[in-house]
């Protein structure tokens, strides 16, 4: 009984999200044209010979990624906060922690994951080889929901604030880092052929604390936002 | 004291009480099969609440009880405190001092069964502009652990004057309407208690009538209601006051 109301309202919420998202294009499509932008502005800067980009492609890719998801961390309890269905969310009898995972991974799914699945095509831009193309997916697709559920706990922490862009940067970046480094290391050992999976397997570990702590933090700093 | 502030609004005669719960026994009837069972004896009880805001001191001592059937309105000059007390009895501020009890027991250990008897509605928009109606409410109730089916929700919002526009998105409808969207969780959620900040907020006057009146059917149901307005109520019941602007 119980674990069907928690899979209904995991459900309930992921559709409401998704479907509010569909309706405006602007807030998931930012991130992604910022993503494209910033790949597409790198050769022009640093010349296009190609083995100098193919060297340098990992981590620009990792680190503009890693910047498009901070951008729209912000996003994730903004527009509840406004709108005070974030009140109704606290005033459910329900538990807040699935919905919570359930906000997150719709922002995954809408931030990250578009991230991931785009990615080749910046990659062949920047020439980054073909053996790093599935390292490359699967180490964004991985990270990607890593670095929302941080996001969502800055996010969670900020929202009551006016101006909380700078501060939100603060808190995340610094959480981002291990997540960047191990990132765009699976992309260079699969570039040099070689073992990439190790860092694949500690994106696991990040990511499956993240899914099981972050909701935690998250869910105690929208308490305290509201509460104000 | 604060006991003093309690007024009984003279404008009632008690007669009316009954005279209202048989003049709308037929829409109680709506209520009371949709809350399911009748509010304990003991509701919400309020004990030397005391907040402050800024160093201002909000109100201090504020005892009240409110059980079944009452109607409770909270009154006060703008800035007096209206506010934050809702959302302290609706458990969203702790910046209280005092204590809550719900059916007897201290609202911290409650609290689940609290909120599940809680409908706040509060004064921000409380639904998504991007979704339709519809939508707003199904989620409102699977927020509630209910699987209201669609007809529910349709009959709600053709209540609360919104037939037609079930499936429109609500940035489409007027501010009046995205009011009753809200409003029309009232029928499609069972709840014991209503907390209701400022419902009358951009409702036409036809409205504010048929608002007062579900306020009233509900109370004669069996369930009770605190709520601000700046709005002179005219209720089939007998209404208490508080007011805050005497702190």
């Amino acid at each position: 009984m119980a674990s069907a109301g928690v899979s209904s309202l995991v459900v309930a919420v992921l559709r409401r999200d998704l479907s509010a998202a569909a309706r405006r294009g602007s807030e998931w499509s930012n991130p992604l044209v910022f993503f494209i932008m910033v790949c597409a502005l790198f050769p022009l800067g640093i010349g296009p010979q190609p083995e100098r980009l193919a060297e340098l492609a990992p981590g620009i890719l990792w680190v503009v990624a890693l910047l498009a998801s901070l951008l729209a961390s912000d996003s994730v309890f903004r527009g509840d906060y406004d709108d005070a269905t974030l009140e109704q969310m606290l005033l459910s009898h329900q538990p807040l922690y699935p919905q919570v995972i359930a906000k997150t991974i719709a922002h995954w799914l809408l931030s990250g994951l578009p991230l991931s699945l785009l990615s080749p095509l910046l990659g062949v831009l920047l020439h980054l080889p073909m053996a790093g193309m599935g390292a490359l997916m699967a180490s964004l697709a991985l990270g990607s929901a890593v670095l929302s559920f941080i996001g969502a706990i800055g996010a969670a922490l900020t929202v009551g604030l006016r101006k909380g862009g700078l501060l939100l940067s603060l808190i995340i970046l610094p959480l981002y880092i291990p997540v960047l480094i191990f990132g765009s290391s699976a992309v260079k050992a699969a570039v040099e052929a070689g073992p990439y999976l190790p860092q694949l397997a500690m994106l696991g570990v990040f990511f499956l604390l993240a899914l099981a702590l972050a909701p935690l933090a998250i869910c105690g700093a929208l308490r305290i936002s509201v509460d104000q | 004291m604060s006991r003093a502030n309690l007024l009984f609004d003279a404008n009632f005669p008690s007669a009316s009480y009954i005279l209202g719960g048989v003049l709308i026994d037929a829409e109680a009837g709506y209520w009371q099969s949709l809350t399911g069972v009748i509010l304990a004896e003991q509701g919400l009880e309020v004990r030397q609440l005391y907040s402050e805001r800024d160093d201002r001191v909000l109100f201090a001592d504020l005892c009240f009880t409110l059980n079944a059937g009452d109607v409770l309105q909270i009154a006060g000059p703008n800035g007096s405190g209206k506010t934050s007390l809702l959302r302290i009895l609706a458990g969203l501020s702790s910046r209280y001092e005092g204590d809550i009890f719900w059916q007897s027991h201290s609202l911290d250990q409650q609290r689940a069964a609290y909120l599940e008897q809680l409908l706040y509605i509060g004064h921000g928009a409380g639904i998504k502009a991007a979704l339709s109606p519809l939508e707003n409410l199904r989620w409102s109730c699977a927020l509630r652990g209910l699987k209201q089916s669609d007809e529910t929700i349709f009959q709600a919002l053709t209540k609360v004057g919104l037939q037609g526009f079930e499936q429109q998105p609500c940035y489409s409808l007027s501010a009046g309407q995205q009011r009753r969207v809200n409003l029309a969780r009232l029928f499609c959620i069972p709840a014991q208690l209503w907390i209701l900040d400022e419902p009358f907020t951009a409702i036409d006057q036809r409205g504010v009538a048929e608002i007062e009146l579900w306020i009233s059917d509900f109370a004669n149901a069996g369930g009770a209601v605190l709520l601000t307005t700046h709005h002179p109520l005219a209720m089939q019941r007998p209404l208490r006051v508080i007011d805050l602007g005497a702190f």
